[in-house]
């Protein structure tokens, strides 16, 4: 390893692309929309851009991926990632779970990764990243950052036990959930993440509870609010600025950290690809996924709903919902107006909770005298 | 410097001048005693740099071994028993990764039933995971092998599983030859790792691999265990050379000059073996003892030469394939292949059953006279088993098999002792 800070920063700067074995070749940063106000803002004055407007971009996951149009994951991944490597000014090495993220980014001999990347399981990639950032430390390079990543299910079933244990420790890592709500990598089935109500192929839409059961789930930014971390933080692709900043605010601090990214899935909720951003403004602005941040296990911030929707107007846009909603179509189904309440109740137990509404903040506590959930999930073991 | 001293204490000593920069410690009988003092170490600053993690399971511990590897730090941790298996995932993939991690072993049983004595099963449970496999016989043995574990393992990028056997070796304190600091760092130069994750040289390491390269990547695995093959005898010669005494190595006979039985075996019983076989000689029975120190890289070549001249090959091993029969015997029958030299399994001392010499005498005997069958359980107690099988026999709800032999063998027989 060198010193050579500036160097590598150059280096990645310009997006060297590695192969496996093979030295960095560059490729050059290109925006294909120009004029417009995607890739992060590039209209706006320059205080106000985002990272992935700036050509310094370090493009840690470079394109020719194999991910789905309209994926989720990929846009978070690329965003939250240098948005990291810019407050790492170059040093940093991640380490990832098994899943989508994994597969499609490393289809062998090639690899999307321009930074230093390591793979090794599904359920340990919060060790893996201590033992990095261990062995960074031993070496008396601190200044070179850790970041772990996985989906929901390296996060919150496979990988719980031993990012309980990174988080008891306080090691000094990064940790990004890429919550797509589901094992999409293997076909969509049904993990800890999964809301209620949703169908996946081990929770069919059939039966008298159609999809995910009620009352099941883990709210994992809670769970990892319990350890008393420094940082967690929650977060959607729809408001990538806000994703960057608060990528920025946990690099500036030192232990474990966890940030919860809601990334919508195209072929695993039945939704059409150019409705992924709308989704993930959607979730929020419905109430299901409060976004906030927490340091030390207290809620420090929560973005605000601007303008609340009902549930429905977000369900209706995904088909592993399609079973709630009744057919016009003659003989065709009464859906279930009833589950879709349950899920209105939730969002507004969790608008009520976080205060997620300007007007319910002075509301007292839940009717139910619960302690307060903080998600979907949370709301949905009470309700 | 001779010292009097417990095994996992002068395991923890000779590892801690192998200078690990990341040790990994989560609590398993019978290990505990070499990674709470490898901790004490760091601790008070007499191990330095060292990153000592209390992590919160196995798994995580191997895990964390292969991210501290993969970054470029020297890593070790320990483990036994059910341990091993709990981390078993992260222990291919650490093999499989190319990670010159260094782990002991304190070989114990498998459950359930739930055991916590030596056995060798938890070993042979990760025979084909690609980590070399050495076996210590004595203390001296152990110490010795993890200095050059961590040779070879930085040398062929392969992790290396120093195995010695729980309580019989852990918990046993003899007289054992340390070395100093400074002859550990001139046999042992520090780690340079063939990948690393490296901000300057951006590498992905882990990335999937299907049908079009799989079985190559695995086969360069087999092929580092060739260079492994190769490199042992050169390090242990290396050894005996710096530390002026032999450790390592494939093989040790004993006593094999006209042997018409020998017996091969694993780990400390060879001591019980080689007592026994001490006595038979007096008597005239031609019998002599083969130890097997690298049991992965399988050293076949330098067996076939060591058994040649034996008419009969007796195997003593501490595990079995339930349902099949010996796996070291299994391994050895293989190197002996066209030698018409037939082999006998003895399995003995699972769940830390004692080994008596007695008993090995009787066998080794029955083997002379050409009586010994292909699949012998040393000592094994026909009366409970018969008991069971005819409670078994005679109603359908039994009850729980292990819980009923032991109510046998405590209240109703005589005790094994």
């Amino acid at each position: 390893m060198t010193d050579d800070a500036p160097a590598i920063a150059r280096a990645v700067g310009t997006g060297a692309r590695t192969t496996p074995g093979d030295s960095p070749v560059g490729q050059p940063v290109k925006f294909y929309q120009v004029g417009s106000f995607a890739a992060g803002n590039r209209l706006l004055d320059e205080a106000h851009r985002s990272v992935q407007s700036t050509l310094g971009r370090t493009n840690s996951l470079t394109s020719g991926h194999r991910a789905c149009q309209g994926c989720g994951e990929a846009l978070g991944a690329r965003y939250a990632l240098d948005a990291a490597m810019r407050a790492a000014q170059g040093r940093m090495a991640v380490v990832n779970a098994t899943g989508c993220l994994e597969v499609f980014s490393t289809p062998y001999p090639e690899t999307s990764w321009q930074i230093p990347w390591l793979h090794s399981l599904f359920g340990n990639a919060p060790a893996v990243a201590t033992g990095v950032a261990a062995a960074y430390r031993a070496k008396g390079r601190d200044d070179v950052r850790v970041v772990g990543q996985a989906g929901d299910g390296g996060t919150v079933d496979i990988g719980f036990g031993c990012l309980s244990g990174m988080f008891e420790r306080n090691d000094d890592v990064l940790f990004i959930c890429y919550d797509n709500e589901a094992y999409m990598n293997t076909g969509v089935q049904r993990s800890g993440a999964t809301p209620p109500g949703a169908r996946t192929a081990t929770t069919e839409a059939i039966g008298r509870e159609p999809g995910n059961p009620f009352g099941q789930g883990k709210d994992m930014p809670r769970l990892a609010m319990a350890h008393q971390i420094p940082y967690v933080a929650t977060a959607t692709v729809a408001e990538l600025h806000d994703l960057e900043a608060k990528v920025e605010k946990a690099m500036s601090l030192r232990g474990a950290r966890y940030i919860h990214l809601f990334v919508p899935c195209p072929l695993g909720w039945g939704s059409a690809p150019h409705d992924t951003i709308r989704l993930a403004r959607l979730v929020k602005e419905c109430g299901l996924f409060p976004v906030f941040e927490a340091e030390h296990g207290e809620v420090t911030s929560v973005s605000k709903i601007r303008r609340q929707v009902p549930v429905e107007d977000y369900l209706r846009l995904q088909t592993r919902y399609r079973h709630l909603f009744g057919s016009s179509e003659p003989g065709g189904s009464e859906g279930r107006p009833d589950i879709v309440e349950r899920i209105q109740r939730i969002a507004d137990a969790n608008i009520r909770r976080l205060g997620l509404l300007d007007e319910t903040l002075d509301e007292g506590p839940p009717p139910d005298g619960s302690g307060g959930g903080l998600s979907d999930r949370a709301a949905a073991g009470v309700l | 410097m001779l010292r009097q001293i417990e095994g996992s204490r002068a395991v923890a000593e000779v590892v801690s001048m192998c200078r690990p920069e990341v040790v990994c410690a989560y609590p398993i009988s019978p290990q505990t005693h070499i990674i709470e003092a490898v901790g004490r170490k760091v601790k008070s600053g007499e191990l330095a740099p060292c990153e000592f993690i209390n992590v919160e399971s196995e798994f995580a511990a191997m895990s964390v071994s292969i991210g501290a590897s993969a970054a470029g730090a020297r890593a070790y941790t320990a483990t036994a028993s059910q341990g091993l298996l709990f981390m078993i995932e992260a222990v291919f993939n650490a093999a499989g990764l190319g990670l010159p991690i260094v782990m002991t072993l304190a070989n114990r049983a498998i459950g359930a039933p739930i055991n916590i004595w030596n056995d060798h099963s938890d070993a042979m449970a990760v025979r084909d995971s690609g980590w070399v496999q050495l076996f210590a016989e004595t203390n001296q043995d152990a110490a010795d092998l993890h200095i050059q574990a961590f040779r070879l393992a930085e040398e062929v990028s392969l992790p290396v599983m120093v195995c010695m056997d729980g309580y019989v070796l852990t918990h046993a304190v003899e007289r054992v030859d340390l070395p100093g600091q400074q002859e550990v760092d001139s046999f042992l130069p520090p780690y340079v790792p063939r990948q690393v994750l490296d901000p300057s040289e951006p590498v992905s390491i882990g990335a999937m691999v299907g049908p079009e390269a799989f079985e190559e990547v695995r086969y360069l695995a087999h092929v580092r265990q060739l260079q492994a093959l190769e490199l042992i005898p050169e390090v242990a010669g290396e050894f005996a050379e710096h530390f002026g005494r032999p450790a390592g190595g494939f093989v040790r006979p004993y006593r094999t000059e006209g042997a018409e039985t020998i017996v091969v075996a694993m780990g400390s019983v060879l001591g019980t073996i080689k007592d026994t076989v001490d006595a038979l000689r007096e008597k005239g029975t031609a019998v002599g003892v083969l130890g097997i120190t690298s049991f992965r890289p399988f050293p076949g070549a330098a067996l076939r030469d060591g058994l040649a001249g034996a008419k009969r090959v007796v195997v003593v091993e501490k595990a079995f394939s339930i349902g099949f029969g010996g796996v070291l015997s299994t391994d050895v029958a293989m190197a002996l292949t066209g030698l018409s030299i037939p082999v006998s399994t003895v399995v003995a001392g699972l769940g830390g059953r004692p080994i008596m010499g007695k008993s090995l005498a009787a066998v080794f005997v029955d083997a002379d006279h050409g009586r010994l069958g292909e699949l012998t359980f040393l000592d094994l107690r026909k009366d409970l088993i018969d008991k069971e099988l005819a409670r078994m026999a005679d109603r359908r709800r039994s009850g729980p098999t292990a819980e009923n032999v032991l109510r046998d063998a405590q209240s109703v027989l005589p005790s094994l002792t």
